[in-house]
């Protein structure tokens, strides 16, 4: 087992302890940080952080749209773009039955939601990765959704937020899905050039392709706690080093510590931050704010 | 020098050694002997040409980083005149993995980057086999910003297995630093020119790799994941490498079908790590005509080029 699909084994959504037939699958939700078994509506209105111990667990692209525009504001994007096999890739699965399984799974618009909509008043473009479809990977899709977001963002005049979640690069689409690095990062360009904010929030996990691209050129860039970021996956720079990791290496505390983001944001205060970050952004000294 | 064979290099080198015995035999000009040795080296040659011709992709990945594979700065003095390397990004340290500075290629100054794996052991232990760290790239991008300044065009070879992964490497921001150099590049206002010389590993060769021309020498592989690593993840073993390379189709061959590559340089029949001067020869040909080509057309529009093309790279449908 490697450390792409230990990372997408958790968080285990249990059944309800009780061998109850009525009760609703995820009922109940042990939380993979203190083990604590928690209701899962009580999670729901923390966002899906565990109140015992403020553990962030994973949430779906929609979730975090849920939790992150003003009620009713944001209309969804680019959901007509589809992923297909331009090298007819096939490992122990073809890469087109991998995507047939995802899109039933998870929903057919890939690992990525592209939306507009409303953060604290403030308009937002907003690109979110779905870490549930084949492990958020970047693909072609995901590489033009992120490069539409940006697109759009410059349009629209408003500020482009990046939601990441993301084992990497996704290797099923060869060279293309490298490929997706410049492609998304030569976008970022765009944003520079209108002077329009581009935030990247950092969540559990972004490593590889995903990290050493669009993710790590915002202006600003934000990680929710302990989540965990970097290039490399911590086994293979454990098998490569063979020395002993240090305590929260990768982890989002590491990552400030090493001058890395700019900071560490609890999901709970991620609207508020966001809103008085993006008044600051858009403020202009030399002209009237819009 | 001892030259190194592959599993598969092996009747190339038997049939080889075969010809050398037999030359050093024949040297009183016995006309049999002279007979039989043009003989075995035209089988030879045939040999090289199925061989090569015909091998797998899991073989031509290998072959991309065959130990006797010219490195970056083997080719420098063959190809470009009074080289001045610079080194060090100025805030860390200076990366032996990634070499680079001003040299003259014909006429012109132009900016060279490369990684360099190193050729022998204490080499490539001192430039950690072409692995390069954050600083690596940040002196890469320096020097990058230095040839825009100079209007000096950039050419770049690439080389590496990619990236180190490393706990320093991370501690000083590895991802940050391949992805500021992405995005850099993609606006640099002076051609840039890439050239795969051996092995495009991942994020770590794309680092330096973005540019107005993207060229591969005949032999070299450019890969998102080794096949090893590819394996290793996707079929929990990376004893499947074989079956992974084919499937990641990390060839010239593969990629030009993909249209990512700009064009293939030919190498000598041999490979060009039998014959560097011939193979340092016809990569300087192809790089001269894609220099006159791209410091033909005026730099906005090579930069809205550059970011057209950029911005067309995937393969996806629309419903």
């Amino acid at each position: 087992m490697n450390w792409i699909t230990r990372l997408i084994e958790s968080p285990k959504t249990i059944l309800s302890s009780k061998p109850d037939k009525s009760a609703p699958e995820g009922m109940w939700i042990k939380c993979p940080g203190c083990s604590e078994t928690l209701y899962n509506k009580e999670l729901s209105r923390s966002q899906m952080v565990c109140p015992r111990c403020d553990q962030h667990l994973r949430i779906s692209a929609e979730e975090r749209a849920n939790t992150l525009f003003d009620k009713d504001s944001c209309e969804e994007f680019d959901g007509e773009l589809r992923s297909i096999d331009p090298v007819e890739f096939k490992d122990l699965k073809r890469y087109k039955d991998r995507l047939k399984d995802a899109n039933k799974k998870v929903g057919k618009q890939d690992a990525m939601r592209n939306y507009i909509g409303d953060i604290c008043g403030q308009t937002v473009s907003a690109s979110i990765f779905e870490f549930k479809y084949m492990g958020g990977s970047m693909g072609s899709v995901v590489g033009e959704k992120i490069v539409r977001g940006m697109e759009r963002a410059v349009e629209r005049k408003c500020p482009y937020l990046l939601v990441t979640s993301s084992g990497g690069a996704r290797m099923q689409e060869s060279l293309l899905s490298l490929m997706q690095m410049a492609k998304t990062s030569s976008a970022a360009n765009r944003l520079n050039e209108a002077k329009l904010p581009f935030v990247c929030l950092l969540t559990d996990p972004t490593m590889g392709g995903v990290s050493a691209s669009v993710a790590w050129l915002g202006d600003v860039i934000i990680a929710e706690p302990d989540a965990l970021i970097g290039f490399a996956g911590p086994r293979v720079i454990q098998e490569t080093v063979g020395e002993k990791l240090p305590e929260g290496f990768q982890r989002s505390d590491f990552l400030l510590e090493h001058g890395l983001i700019d900071d560490v944001v609890d999901r709970r205060e991620l609207r508020d931050y966001l809103k008085v970050l993006f008044e600051h952004l858009m403020h202009r000294a030399y002209r009237p704010a819009c | 020098m001892a030259r190194s064979y592959l599993e598969f290099e092996r009747p190339i080198a038997e049939m080889s050694a075969k010809i050398d015995e037999l030359s050093r035999m024949g040297s009183d000009a016995d006309v049999d002997i002279a007979e039989e040795v043009e003989r075995l080296s035209k089988k030879r040659d045939q040999l090289i040409e199925k061989t090569y011709g015909q091998a797998t992709r899991g073989q031509m990945a290998q072959l991309s980083r065959h130990p006797d594979r010219p490195n970056f700065l083997d080719y420098v003095p063959l190809i470009f005149d009074d080289f001045k390397e610079l080194h060090g990004d100025r805030a860390f340290a200076d990366d032996a993995a990634i070499v680079g500075g001003i040299a003259r290629f014909g006429s012109r100054s132009v900016m060279i980057v490369g990684h360099q794996k190193g050729r022998d052991t204490r080499e490539k232990i001192r430039r950690n086999f072409g692995m390069a760290r954050p600083e690596g790239y940040r002196k890469a991008l320096r020097l990058f910003h230095l040839a825009e300044r100079f209007d000096m065009p950039v050419m770049t070879f690439i080389d590496t297995a990619g990236a180190w992964p490393g706990i320093d490497a991370e501690e000083r921001g590895q991802s940050e630093a391949i992805a500021r150099n992405l995005m850099e590049l993609a606006v640099l206002k002076v051609p840039v020119i890439c050239t795969v010389i051996g092995e495009g590993g991942s994020g770590g060769a794309l680092a330096i790799g973005v540019g107005d021309r993207l060229y591969m020498q005949q032999l070299s592989t450019y890969s998102v994941i080794s096949p090893e690593g590819c394996a290793a993840i996707l079929w929990r073993d990376r004893a499947f490498a074989d079956k992974a390379a084919e499937s990641l189709k990390p060839t010239v061959t593969d990629l030009q079908e993909l249209g990512l590559i700009d064009g293939v340089i030919p190498e000598p029949k041999e490979g060009a790590h039998r014959n560097l001067e011939e193979a340092a020869s016809m990569m300087s040909e192809v790089l001269d005509n894609a220099l006159n080509e791209v410091l033909a057309i005026p730099v906005e529009k090579l930069l809205e080029q550059r970011e057209q093309r950029l911005r067309q790279l995937g393969e996806f449908a629309e419903v």
